[in-house]
């Protein structure tokens, strides 16, 4: 307990984490002898209980790579101490600012009242330093979140921690243990550093570029004739079929729980336990595949909110998302808890075991993904170009045709058909709907902004099912701030992601999609939406540059809300990244096709060159962010929603 | 010397400031090539660079090539550019250039586009506009071969010409002077990679005849080891 110094004005509960209990049991963590590296100084996260806190955020020594390096921490622990409230009471957080900068503390996925949620120039003016912020709110939920600071990129310095919020009533979801799996990403390069390095380089970090013998290797595979036509469209296009992540394990260190891969995070359960493990992602840049050889999993929440219960062998879990899921180890042996960076190029590890001394096998990691046409917005098997907009083979402003429908483009079968069980009457009209209506077109706002009387496709459905769609592009979508556009948008919905693809073909691992999302509780608000905004996430990689509809957050007016109405978001990724997409305040209800179990995030994953759409009632007002949660994105790919 | 390092330290702290913009002040600077050239007859050092100071669409470009020939300054070429961004890809720059040599300065209006052009060649056009309307349009291309992430083999074109001759600069008009060369640089880091190659000199129509005159055999075959860096 040597990481814990704050005020005693709180109480602690102390077996909650696994490692915790393995420490308890007076057991030293596995430890790589071999390694050579100096252990970081955390040995295990503080829980902290209660309704008051004192959080007190200050710079501090650390040590993950071997080298001494300088984290931002909440009383000295990284991860940050886990908070554990009750749903129903009211928590008062002091938050005193040890830093020479301002900072923030932003409750992810926290229902409560704009003021409070932390976020510098829209709820409040950020905690001076030295300076004690009060947050008071009223907890109105329960389930697994996290918070993180909203300033600067503190967050990418350790100022990160869970939350769960115990329900008042008894759990649905029964369990004998739970363990919070937070998973991050540590460099020891200064955040500022790694921004202006991607924008000096923006393919610094990606150390999997094509080689001479990449080009042989597909040469002899794919034949001189289409691997010509393939190389040739990437490279006309000056993009990257390996530019899968931003920032990679070239500089960062994968961390469970704030336990490096050498050493491994440890938790210890007894067998025919049902342990609940809370996995957050609380990671700057870095999407996660999550998995454990041999343990089926049950997901049973999404981002905090129960789901009716899915089993799975794996999950990718975007930046800033949490999952809770099940898993009953009935075997007296070690299971490896393996979550592998979405480009491969590296991993944070746990060790779920009923013995602390035991070690299970490190799985190797797979092959890192190849982005295809689909990613950049073109369908199974054109390779005509005139189908993307690439900044450059199309330069031309006016020239903005909509795809022929009757090309013989058809959906892409992942979107849901085999899982989803959805009504098909319903998609077909949603898919019409779409295409039939008017659309106002402002060059500022892109607001597809449909009359009252005009049909919108049914809440539950949206945009996420219905044929590809053919995106219209205002004129601020163009210009040496964006180098792509899709012309054609496929419903992300039941997409695993870039990746993961195939793995239910090759591994026969069942991986999880956004389709296999239902409520576990009837949806709320049963009222059709209103209207329709449509959102494009647009960017220039080479100059690492992102924007909405072309637009930097600097530059662009509020999205405004009218406090009440029920409103459908349509986000369309005109880029070749997964940008996990965050409202704060207000729960983004994704459409998966069950308007009456429509389950509710805080934060949804926009797959490359796709669309995705949900429901949003506006019922707390205020100032709200609304961004993409990818650090490095997020300055630019944001935009303040105003509810009034 | 302090000073000037001081000025760059300045430079540096500049990119720690980067703060709640997604648009920080910037500055960069890279050294191409800084390397000894060797053939029968001489071993210049040659440095060609740049750097920039700026945002994301527009910057303020210093682009440097100097070569010392037996510890004499040779030739010096700086050109101090405006640079905006109008495409994804392309910026277009303008500015002045400087010539110096032993007993030479010539000053020139510039005007370019510098960018990646398809196939991922880095590119760059300029017109230079001198004193009593002289007139030169260089071209420059450069592309990147990967054996492995870290040896990189870099083939590397650039074309001179002019519009006049120019005998004591000893230019002549049309394509004066190409410049290939091959250089195979290892990767310690990104920002660090020692390298060697090979890069051929030649001259052509009255440069070739100008320079005949100051003993100059038509073309030059010169090994190359030097150092590649940036930050």
């Amino acid at each position: 307990m040597r990481n814990f110094s704050g005020p005693g004005s709180f109480t602690r509960r102390r077996f909650v984490l696994g490692a915790a209990s393995a420490y308890a049991l007076g057991v030293a963590p596995l430890t790589r002898a071999s390694s050579g590296v100096t252990p970081n100084t955390f040995s295990q996260t503080p829980v902290l209980t209660g309704n008051h806190f004192d959080l007190s955020i200050a710079k501090q020594s650390v040590n993950f790579t071997g080298r001494d390096s300088t984290a931002v921490t909440v009383n000295q622990s990284l991860p940050a101490p886990v908070l554990r409230w009750r749903e129903g009471e009211r928590v008062r957080l002091r938050v005193h600012n040890q830093l020479l900068e301002d900072t923030s503390i932003h409750w992810h996925g926290v229902i409560l009242p704009s003021e409070m949620d932390g976020v510098p120039g829209m709820s409040f003016s950020g905690i001076k330093p030295g300076e004690i912020f009060e947050y008071q709110f009223d907890l109105v939920q329960s389930g697994t979140y996290w918070y993180h600071s909203h300033s600067n990129f503190q967050e990418q310095l350790g100022l990160y921690g869970a939350i769960i919020i115990d329900p008042a009533k008894p759990d649905p979801v029964p369990y004998d243990r739970d363990m919070v799996i937070l998973l991050s990403d540590w460099s020891d390069t200064p955040p500022d550093r790694i921004y202006a390095t991607l924008k000096k380089k923006s393919h610094y970090y990606n150390r999997r570029q094509r080689t001479v013998a990449d080009v042989w290797r597909d040469l002899k595979a794919q034949g001189v004739g289409s691997n010509f036509a393939d190389r040739a469209m990437w490279n006309r296009m000056r993009m990257n079929d390996r530019d899968i992540a931003d920032v990679t394990g070239y500089t960062y260190t994968y961390l469970m729980n704030g336990v490096t891969p050498d050493r491994g995070w440890v938790g210890v359960f007894q067998p025919g336990q049902r342990v609940r493990l809370r996995v957050i992602n609380g990671s700057a840049m870095t999407l996660f595949d999550v998995r454990i050889p041999g343990l089926k999993m049950t997901v049973v929440a999404a981002d905090g909110q129960n789901i009716k219960p899915v089993v799975v062998d794996e999950f990718r879990i975007g930046v800033a998302e949490t999952y809770d899921v099940i898993v009953e180890p009935a075997a007296e042996r070690a299971y490896t808890l393996f979550a592998q960076s979405i480009d491969r190029s590296g991993y944070a590890r746990g060790t779920l075991t009923p013995n602390p001394a035991w070690l299970s096998e490190i799985p190797a990691m797979d092959p890192p993904p190849v982005l295809g046409h689909r990613d950049m917005g073109m369908e199974h098997g054109h390779t005509n170009l005139n189908h993307v907009h690439s900044a450059e083979v199309h330069g031309d402003h006016d020239k903005r045709e909509k795809a022929d429908e009757s090309s013989g483009y058809d959906q892409v079968d992942h979107s849901g058909h085999d899982h989803s069980g959805h009504n098909i009457d319903a998609t077909s009209h949603a898919g019409h709907a779409r295409h039939g209506a008017p659309t106002t077109h402002s060059d500022h706002m892109l607001l597809r902004e449909h009359p009252a009387h005009s049909p919108l496709a049914p809440a539950g459905f949206g945009a996420n099912f219905g044929d590809s769609q053919a995106p219209r592009h205002a004129r601020s979508e163009f210009g040496a701030h964006v180098d792509m556009r899709v012309e054609t948008a496929v419903s992300g919905l039941a997409d695993p992601g870039v990746g993961l693809r195939d793995h239910q073909r090759m591994h026969d691992r069942r991986v999880l999609t956004y389709a296999d999302l239902r409520g576990l509780h009837p949806t709320r608000d049963r009222r059709q939406p209103t209207r329709e905004i449509e959102l494009h996430l647009t960017g220039n990689m080479h100059r690492y540059m992102w924007s909405v509809n072309g637009l930097d957050h600097a530059e662009a007016p509020p999205i405004v809300l009218e406090y009440g109405e029920r409103v459908r978001f349509v986000l369309i990724n005109d880029t070749m990244m997964t940008h996990p997409f965050h409202l704060h305040g207000l729960w983004s209800e994704l459409e998966t096709g069950d308007p009456d179990f429509i389950p509710r995030k805080h934060t949804v994953l926009v797959q490359p060159a796709s669309r995705i759409s949900y429901l949003v009632t506006a019922d707390a007002k205020g100032r709200w962010a609304y961004h993409c949660h990818m650090l490095y994105h997020m300055l630019g790919m944001m935009r303040e929603v105003r509810v009034q | 010397m302090s000073k000037a390092a001081g000025f760059i330290l300045a430079l540096m702290a500049i990119n720690a400031a980067a703060h709640e913009t997604s648009d920080p002040l910037l500055f960069s600077a890279t050294v191409e090539q800084l390397e000894r050239r060797q053939d029968e007859r001489k071993d210049p050092l040659v440095l060609e660079g740049h750097a920039w100071l700026g945002y994301d669409l527009q910057k303020i470009w210093l682009d440097l090539d100097l070569e010392y020939l037996d510890g004499e300054l040779e030739e010096l070429e700086l050109q101090g550019l405006y640079s905006r961004a109008f495409s994804p890809y392309w910026d277009w720059q303008v500015g002045a250039r400087y010539d110096h040599q032993p007993d030479l300065e010539r000053t020139w209006i510039a005007l370019g586009i510098r960018g990646l052009a398809p196939y991922f060649f880095e590119s760059a056009a300029t017109a230079f506009v001198g004193e009593n309307g002289a007139l030169a349009v260089r071209l420059k291309a450069e592309y990147e071969i990967l054996i492995t992430q870290q040896w990189i083999l870099s083939p590397e074109l650039r074309l001179d010409f002019y519009g006049q001759n120019d005998e004591q600069a000893a230019t002549g008009s049309g394509l004066s002077s190409s410049d290939f060369g091959w250089r195979l640089r290892y990767e310690i880091r990104p920002e660090l990679a020692p390298y060697i190659g090979v890069h051929w000199h030649r001259k052509y129509g009255n440069t070739a005849d100008f320079a005949r005159g100051l003993e100059y055999d038509g073309g030059d075959q010169q090994w190359v080891v030097g150092v590649r860096f940036w930050f």
